[in-house]
């Protein structure tokens, strides 16, 4: 059980030409046991974070504290993390099963123990048939189980992943995103994950940190940045079909906000917000709550057809309408084809508001 | 495959192939024939290049071998085993300096990140541009200066400083395509400096390593103008040094020389036939990834 601390931590490449640093003044807190993942599209730093953490970087500024120990200058080697790359980075000259006896004979435990430890985890990862091996006879997936089983063998204070199931396909990726959950139920270690899917970040996360530009834009966990997204970029970079966003104006008028776009208008509890009085806003609503039929508080806006995505379970419904664009999920039996003109509900209670100029959320 | 490839792809016109082997087997011929004529002189009797040009000698006979095996200097000694015993020791010395030299400084050069490593590459790389012929006084009076002419440890310093630059640059290229993240996992592993060296990067550099050596081999193993200047002494001849004393001004025993240069060449085509499996693998042997 370890907890990780990153104070103050920013990173400035030399030369880079960059006119901004890699990351600013980054605080972050990761409790004991539990599995962040930090997300964000790519050149937001999230990778920079997790290689400051394994030591493999050094920060410009700040510290890097695993239990209270300060290991910002300490040497990967000693700082008890394992990571898994996203090239898997296996010893390619080596059995599977010395891959993962490599850094239990580092630190020379004795050849039963090894044997011991290693068996263990192969068993766990189902992969006791490879330890013979060399990587280049595995497949893909064989070859992301044995690069975890390197880093569970090891049982180490902290676990980083780095991206670790971008090269596999579609299915795999849903097998091994659940063994990695499997895993982390099962040893409860202090984990760091990286990745840009939300998908991973969604199913995985205790704690979800989301960054851009190399700035933390929202920490939370999943239902919290899903339901009260801090920014306009949080609320669209999580969700799939993405977020409605529409242009409107919000005015405050007897103890709520009134806030008219191209062709609707609705109320929200002005308590919620810290709004100004009035201003330009972008109002953003989930595809699944907007509906194809009437709601007791939904307002209605006139909208048009113009795609129609069948996904199977449901559809989703691409329309033009005078506020804007706008996606629906519906009903696979949504009898809507593109070019048929109809109304759809907004509703109030799940709208989200977003300052229209600095697009933080109201 | 024919059935596979669309119909836009057709086979090269049958008088197309015709002209493209004519011209491969013209070549070929131009290449082996002078090798052929070496061969043909090296088993035929005389000594005197015949004016045939046939590649078939006229009558087969070991004579030559014979007098190059048993060729004694003014002690009594088989003059051709102790040249080869010298070319052997100065190739296997310049080799094994060479790469463990090499090696080391490749890897640091492709690693690390030091004041002087760009002007270290850059010098490695001009300095081979110069001849060695341009260099043989200068070398010539050091190794003069350090009472190492005719000595052999002096042979392998002077080849080992050519054979070093270019091994650096070919073994450089290697460690630069090995992938970064095989060292950063070896390092979160535990793994000191020294341990993900030898333990890691050395294993897959291997076929760099191959060609390194193999290159340094025969860089010492063919070496003539620097061999034959700085080693006066008969004792200390090497192999190529050998071969030429064998065509003097005044009598020239063609047969000696042919049958000289096909034992010479044997140890490095002998070489080659080993060390190619790794210099293929160098080729094919790809990323990690999946």
């Amino acid at each position: 059980m370890s907890e990780v601390r990153l104070v103050g931590i920013s990173k400035h490449y030399e030369g880079s030409g960059a006119a901004r640093p890699a990351l600013e003044r980054l605080d972050l807190t990761i409790p004991s046991g539990e599995l962040v993942v930090l997300v964000g599209p790519s050149g937001c730093g999230k990778s920079t974070t997790l290689r400051i953490v394994a030591g493999l970087e050094e920060p410009t500024t700040g510290q890097v504290l695993i239990d209270d120990r300060d290991v910002t200058r300490v040497a990967p080697a000693q700082r008890d993390i394992a990571m898994v790359f996203q090239s898997y980075a296996l010893y390619p000259h080596m059995t599977v099963f010395e891959n993962l006896a490599f850094a239990l004979r580092i630190r020379k435990l004795a050849d039963a123990e090894i044997r011991r430890r290693v068996e263990e985890v192969a068993r766990s990862l189902e992969i006791e048939a490879y330890l013979d091996r060399r990587p280049r006879a595995l497949s893909g997936g064989q070859r992301q189980r044995v690069a975890i089983g390197r880093a569970v063998v090891r049982q180490p204070a902290v676990f980083l992943f780095d991206e670790p199931l971008s090269n596999l396909d579609a299915k795999l990726r849903g097998d091994m995103r659940r063994e990695i959950a499997r895993i982390h139920q099962l040893t409860q270690t202090t984990s760091m994950y990286v990745t840009h899917d939300q998908v991973e970040a969604m199913t995985l996360a205790d704690k979800i940190v989301v960054l851009k530009d190399g700035t933390i834009q929202q920490v939370g966990s999943p239902m919290e940045i899903y339901d009260a997204p801090a920014n306009r970029f949080v609320a669209g970079f999580f969700g799939t079909p993405t977020m409605n966003f529409l242009p409107a104006r919000a005015e405050r008028v007897n103890g709520h906000l009134a806030v008219r776009g191209q062709g609707f208008e609705l109320a929200v509890d002005a308590a919620a917000t810290a709004s100004p009085a009035a201003g330009d806003v972008t109002l953003g609503i989930r595809p699944e709550r907007v509906t194809l039929d009437e709601r007791p508080t939904a307002v209605p806006l006139a909208a048009r057809v113009e795609l129609r995505e069948v996904l199977g379970a449901e559809v989703v419904l691409h329309l033009g309408s005078p506020a804007g664009e706008l996606t629906v999920r519906a009903d696979a039996r949504a009898a809507a084809r593109p070019g048929d003109a109809l109304t759809v509900w907004l509703d109030p209670g799940a709208v989200h508001l977003f300052d229209g100029r600095s697009e933080q959320r109201l | 495959m024919s059935a596979a490839s669309p119909a836009g792809t057709r086979r090269p016109s049958v008088l197309a192939q015709v002209a493209t082997y004519a011209a491969l087997l013209v070549v070929t011929m131009a290449v082996l024939y002078p090798v052929l004529l070496v061969c043909k002189k090296a088993f035929e009797p005389g000594r005197q290049f015949a004016l045939s040009a046939s590649p078939m000698p006229r009558d087969l006979t070991l004579d030559h071998f014979r007098d190059l095996a048993s060729a004694e200097g003014p002690h009594g000694e088989l003059l051709f085993l102790r040249h080869a015993l010298n070319s052997l020791v100065a190739a296997l010395a310049t080799t094994v300096v060479g790469v463990v030299l090499s090696c080391t400084a490749a890897y640091a050069l492709s690693r690390f990140r030091f004041p002087g490593r760009r002007a270290g590459l850059t010098t490695f790389l001009v300095v081979q541009m110069f001849p060695a012929s341009m260099l043989l006084l200068p070398l010539y009076v050091l190794l003069d200066r350090m009472g190492m002419l005719n000595s052999l440890v002096g042979l392998v310093l002077v080849y080992a400083t050519t054979a070093i630059p270019f091994c650096v640059w070919t073994l450089k290229g290697y460690f630069d395509s090995l992938p970064k993240e095989l060292e950063e996992a070896a390092r979160i592993d535990g793994a000191g400096p020294w341990r993900v060296f030898f333990t890691i990067m050395l294993p897959l550099a291997r076929p760099g390593i191959a060609v390194t050596a193999l290159f340094s081999f025969m860089t010492a193993w063919n070496e003539f103008i620097m061999a034959s200047t700085f080693m006066t002494d008969e004792t200390r001849y090497t192999l190529p040094v050998l071969l030429q004393s064998s065509v003097g001004q005044y009598s020239a025993d063609w047969g000696l020389f042919a049958a000289g240069a096909i034992v010479t060449s044997l140890p490095v085509m002998a070489l080659f036939y080993v060390l190619q499996r790794s210099l293929v693998g160098g080729l094919t042997s790809g990323s990690v990834k999946g």
